[in-house]
């Protein structure tokens, strides 16, 4: 078996939604201090639902699909490495269809948008 | 407390957070809804190749489907299973999607990098708005 069949996963998903940060200007790589930021209450908060499901017996992993590296609790490195991966994926989708759209994300400065848009000088 | 109903509660707490505590209100807007549409496809690709090759295994006792077998793969519809991986992860993916962008539009918001915006993109997309921004 591979033991790099979930790191490949995590990959595709990277070089996936990586092209949108240049063609689609999505500026989510480009505002690492937000990103940043983001993803340490997201991976907290899911890395502990991991480990509680782990030790329940909930999932658990195939050593012969994945890299053997484990941390305490027995989270292996590619699920900590899922929780960054997959809310980044979504953050450059979020702001890929705003790129595209102009749609109300909800960030932006009181009078911006108009009927859900963002006005053209905002 | 079972996938099942964590599952549920993750969501019913993403929800809570998104309207009421940070009152992002993503769940309201067209925005979020077309990129869940886009997620939740891959979602089902990337997570169906992670469950069919059994790479993550599940309990039955955890879930509203069967434990992942031994000898093979999962169903792939059926039996509390959507592209072989099981119906909870769906609620598990929306919460993980709901709350980091929740945050991100929160921090935004509050003024951390809310600028640059995104956009506009560097080739014609269809169904691209005007934009007159040099």
């Amino acid at each position: 078996m591979n033991h790099l069949t979930y790191l490949g996963v995590l990959a595709f998903i990277l070089i996936g939604t990586g092209w949108l940060e240049i063609v689609l200007r999505t500026r989510v790589y480009a505002r690492w201090r937000r990103l940043l930021l983001t993803l340490l209450p997201v991976v907290a908060v899911f890395v502990v639902w991991d480990l509680y499901a782990i030790a329940s017996g909930h999932w658990w992993f195939d050593a012969e699909q994945t890299t053997g590296i484990v941390f305490p609790g027995g989270i292996p490195l590619e699920e900590i490495l899922f929780f960054v991966v997959v809310p980044l994926a979504a953050l450059l989708t979020l702001e890929a269809v705003r790129s595209v759209k102009r749609w109300e994300v909800g960030d932006e400065p009181e009078g911006a948008c108009e009927d859900g848009v963002r006005r053209d000088d905002a | 407390m079972s996938y099942t109903q964590l599952a549920v509660l993750g969501v019913v707490v993403v929800i809570l957070i998104d309207l009421f505590v940070l009152r992002t209100r993503l769940l309201r807007r067209k925005v979020f809804w077309a990129s869940y549409a886009i997620v939740v496809f891959f979602q089902l690709v990337t997570n169906g190749v992670l469950t069919g090759l059994r790479v993550v295994r599940y309990d039955g006792e955890a879930i509203v489907g069967s434990t992942t077998p031994v000898d093979g793969p999962p169903p792939f519809l059926g039996d509390g299973r959507i592209a072989f991986a099981p119906l909870e992860d769906l609620l598990f993916g929306f919460a993980l999607v709901v709350l980091a962008q929740a945050v991100w539009v929160w921090l935004g918001r509050r003024g951390v990098q809310r600028t640059p915006y995104s956009g506009p993109p560097r080739v014609r997309m269809p169904g691209q708005a005007d934009d007159p921004r040099p």
